[in-house]
């Protein structure tokens, strides 16, 4: 004759194991907020039908053993970091139901940029924060959200405004964002309220099962414990202390399903790029250059200027050419806080044989783009090796004999070729011209595979070739 | 096909080719090639990158990930390190892979972009709290940033742990040609993994085990796992140590120096061999005792205050003299430099031995 | 006339937090005088007048402790 209209939920495990001791009953204080809303929750997931795909990120704090409770997929997080966590749950199993059950400690002190970004992103995830203005578990502490006045274990004078700074409020602070879908606050002191959390707990699940978006919601939550009341007066409390500070409202309600943040697609699983590809058939095979061949060892070279003047580039555009001679190669480069403007060198080495170190403290050639390059590395020029100045701004070569040293109008060839950006390929091909080090046209090669443009490919073949006549001109002279 | 990339970009074409499918990321020089190269590549092969607030959160959804049972990775540099201890430690607790690539630069605190092996402490002995080790790589060349990479994620599977690449500044920015490998084992199946179906409903990821007993016995567990690791996954590379009177142990790009400069000291008649942990964490503890019985004497090279000689000496334990050379602030010593040095070790403890 | 609802209020767990009491809007729940077993002193069922509104149900901080029962459609009417 009867029929059961309210009892335990499903999504409750029937004997809390994990939990040890007395395996039926919570952990919780008497009249905690944090069994209602659990509850509350349960309730929501069996209906929904949703048990098997839920996946609940725990917080630390009280609440830390809801996975004692909640038959779901769980997975604990550390201490305000579960809206992070379950960004990388939801990302990876977009099907999944991910929410977070967070206490204001967590949520609001501790974990308070992992809740911005996790909202400001939009994910695709729920999150119920249980503000009840304390830390409860370690005994009653101020928290970020605790009222104006409120004494606790760490303001035993009273929370003011001029020591610990006002309460947050965390909806309001949300609000401003353009990321979250659905923000509500409620509370638990009477049967009509928590009706009301009810429903925002509903809400917030469903939004996510139906893809509409981050969701929110703050739960004004008793804790006769910790604020040493019995429960009903706790309610009352809530009322009375906290409601007037966090209002309760509605803060945002919209349909971000147009909008939500993409997952792992399992779909496009296999394709590994590059690696599966055959090698590239050298259309015509360079006959490469005098590293290759054999006719001079390692060249161990330093390129040095501003930074802007292209000189890593060239370093790089030559490493790339001795590669597909089938050198080994190595290009190292000065790096750093200056993208512009400061100073930047690279160390290059080809080689037939493997390279060990590739920094070079000797190099055969120097390649000097401006007059500070020649201080910091003219003196350490090998013996019989080159230095290659750019004329247009080295002023001064060091008075050394034991060297070659090339001086080249880089910056003026390049002007008349109409391109004054192409310095660098000028110095380059004055280099090749001179060492014979690399092919000019494994080089060219390089850049057509890596797609350079046709204009700018005749370009650098101009510019390369003015700056090897360049170097027969200045080696004649 | 050989491509020519800079280190950082041949971690992230490894990462895909040994599977995975998401990165969380918080850019930091001199590792930040590696985000980007992820927010480039993952789309691609239905992979996801997020851009994290901070090394912090970085590391949790890398927690996340691997807790849904995905192949994960995050990088950084010391600093960014520094921070994603607590999850490391969190991951290490909970039994999550995961990989966790430090492209190093000089400190402590912010100290500068420069090349320096400072991080050694805080990788190989574990840096967050607990007692937890993590297998270390450390690649010395931009072929082993790809490869490493690749084997790190098969070995943090295999094992249940997160696993760390040290690599530094010089290995991250400098570029080599590369082959990509694609000689990844399988990914394993993780029925452990929490993956929002009916089947793992009842899998819990959690690191509390709030009775002491029980903590105990997990703690038990990881030794014996780390044990494991300590017979399986050794790895290291010897250059002419046959027939060698001194060594030198170099990690790391600092390797790469000391086989130029074993190079230059054998020229000048000097018999010196060069022995590279590969693998940190297990160190080559068993193959260094052997090496050191043999030669006269040894010579650390780092790029910091001496951090890893501190694992040579435990090893070898007094039966060879070991000393220190070593630079830090981004400083670099000369691969001459240090041929030099193993001359001066050779005259004073061969010469006087002989 | 019988009473539409029942609720059943399972003793051992419960907490005596008095929050299911005050909440009736029946007036039909009090709180007992004996400890259970973990020294809490559970509320009771006066054993009539429940209306099966659910409100002890949803004011209740533990998952099983409360379960109300409604009388199916047709019954509880006065025979005809």
């Amino acid at each position: 004759m009867w029929e059961i209209k309210h009892s335990r939920s499903a999504s409750f495990y029937d004997r809390f194991e994990r939990k040890g001791g007395n395996t039926e009953i919570t952990h919780y204080c008497p009249g905690c907020g944090h069994g209602v809303m659990q509850k509350l929750i349960a309730e929501a997931i069996d209906d929904f039908g949703i048990q098997d795909r839920a996946i609940l990120v725990g917080p630390v704090g009280c609440s830390i053993f809801m996975y004692y409770y909640l038959d779901v997929g769980n997975i604990s997080a550390s201490h305000g970091r579960a809206p992070a966590v379950a960004t990388g749950v939801k990302r990876a199993r977009p099907e999944a139901v991910v929410f977070c059950y967070q206490g204001d400690g967590d949520l609001a002190a501790i974990g308070g940029n992992e809740i911005l970004h996790a909202a400001n992103r939009g994910e695709s995830i729920t999150v119920f924060f249980i503000n009840n203005g304390i830390y409860g578990m370690t005994g009653g502490q101020m928290a970020p959200t605790t009222p104006l006045g409120q004494r606790t274990t760490t303001s035993p004078r009273g929370r003011s405004f001029e020591v610990e700074g006002p309460p947050m409020r965390m909806c309001e602070l949300l609000a401003t964002l353009d990321g979250p879908a659905y923000i509500e606050r409620v509370a638990l002191t009477n049967a009509r309220q928590n009706m009301r959390a009810r429903k925002a707990v509903r809400k917030a699940l469903r939004n996510q099962v139906e893809g509409r978006g981050f969701s929110f919601v703050e739960i004004l939550s008793p804790c006769p414990s910790g604020w040493k009341v019995p429960p009903e007066e706790a309610n009352r409390w809530v009322e009375k202390y906290m409601v007037p500070v966090f209002p309760l409202q509605v803060f945002r309600d919209l349909d971000h399903s147009d909008r939500l943040p993409k997952g792992i697609d399992v779909s496009k699983g296999g394709g590994i790029p590059f690696a599966a590809d055959p090698p590239v058939p050298a259309a015509e095979a360079p006959e490469g250059g005098s590293v290759a061949r054999g006719t001079i060892g390692e060249e161990a070279l330093t390129l040095s200027g501003f930074g802007g003047q292209g000189v890593l580039f060239a370093g790089m555009a030559l490493a790339e050419g001795a590669m597909r001679e089938g050198l080994e190669v190595t290009w190292i480069p000065s790096y750093g806080p200056e993208m512009r403007g400061g100073t930047a060198h690279c160390h290059l080495r080809l080689s037939r044989q493997p390279i060990a170190s590739p920094w070079i403290s000797r190099p055969t050639s120097l390649i000097a783009f401006n007059q500070p390059s020649i201080g910091k590395f003219a003196h350490a020029i090998q013996p019989g090796g080159l230095l290659l100045a750019n004329a247009s701004m080295v002023k001064e070569v060091p008075d050394r004999k034991d060297i070659r040293i090339v001086r080249i109008p880089s910056y003026e060839i390049a002007s008349e070729l109409g391109s004054a950006k192409s310095t660098n390929m000028v110095m380059l091909g004055a280099y090749l011209e001179l060492t014979g080090a690399v092919d000019q046209e494994s080089i060219l090669a390089a850049f057509v595979e890596k797609g350079t443009r046709p204009g700018m490919l005749e370009s650098n073949r101009r510019a390369i070739e003015a700056g090897r006549r360049a170097a027969v001109e200045a080696e004649q002279a | 096909m050989r491509l020519l990339m800079k280190g950082n970009e041949a971690v992230m074409h490894g990462a895909i080719a040994a599977g995975c499918r998401a990165f969380f990321g918080y850019p930091i020089t001199p590792a930040s090639e590696i985000a980007e190269m992820a927010s480039l590549l993952l789309p691609d092969v239905g992979g996801v990158f997020i851009p994290a607030e901070s090394e912090i959160a970085a590391i949790q959804m890398l927690f996340g990930a691997s807790s849904a049972g995905v192949r994960a990775m995050t990088a950084s540099s010391g600093p960014g390190i520094s921070l994603m201890q607590e999850g490391i430690s969190y991951m290490a607790g909970a039994l999550l892979p995961g990989v966790i690539v430090d492209v190093q630069r000089a400190g402590p605190g912010l100290g500068n972009l420069g090349v320096e092996q400072g991080d050694y402490h805080q990788v190989v002995k574990a840096g967050g709290h607990g007692c937890y080790k993590t297998p270390v790589f450390a690649p010395n060349s931009v072929q082993e940033m790809c490869d490493l990479t690749i084997h790190a994620f098969d070995v943090a599977d295999r094992y249940r742990t997160p696993v760390m690449v040290l690599a530094d500044g010089a290995l991250g920015q400098m570029m080599e040609p590369v082959t990509i490998t694609t000689s990844a084992a399988p990914e394993p199946e993780k029925p452990w993994a929490v993956t929002g179906t009916a089947q793992t409903r009842q899998n819990l990821i959690t690191s509390i085990l709030l009775e002491h007993e029980k903590q105990e016995m997990h703690i038990t567990g990881l030794e014996r796992t780390y044990a494991e690791i300590e017979k399986n996954e050794v790895r290291w590379e010897e250059v002419r140590t046959e027939d060698a009177e001194i060594l030198i142990v170099a990690f790391g790009i600092s390797s790469r120096i000391a086989r130029a400069a074993v190079a230059m000291a054998r020229a000048g008649g000097v018999r010196v061999g060069l022995l590279r942990p590969i693998s940190l964490f297990p160190f080559p503890a068993r193959r260094l005792r052997q090496l050191a019985g043999k030669v006269y004497a040894i010579l650390v090279l780092e790029l910091n205050n001496g951090q890893m000689v501190d694992d040579v000496r435990l090893h070898v334990a007094g039966i060879t003299p070991v000393e220190l050379m070593r630079r830090t602030g981004g400083m670099m010593p000369a691969a001459e430099e240090v041929a030099e040095a193993l001359r001066k070790m050779e005259k004073e403890c061969v010469g006087n031995q002989a | 006339m019988a009473d539409r609802g029942d609720v059943i209020i399972a003793h051992h767990l419960c907490k005596g937090c008095r929050l299911c009491i005050v909440s009736c809007p029946a007036k039909v729940l009090e709180q007992g005088t004996a400890l259970n077993q973990q020294g809490y002193c559970a509320a009771l069922y006066r054993g009539s007048g429940c209306t099966g509104c659910g409100i002890c149900f949803y004011v209740c901080p533990e998952p099983g402790a409360i379960t109300v029962r409604v009388r199916k459609l047709g019954e509880g009417k006065p025979a005809a």
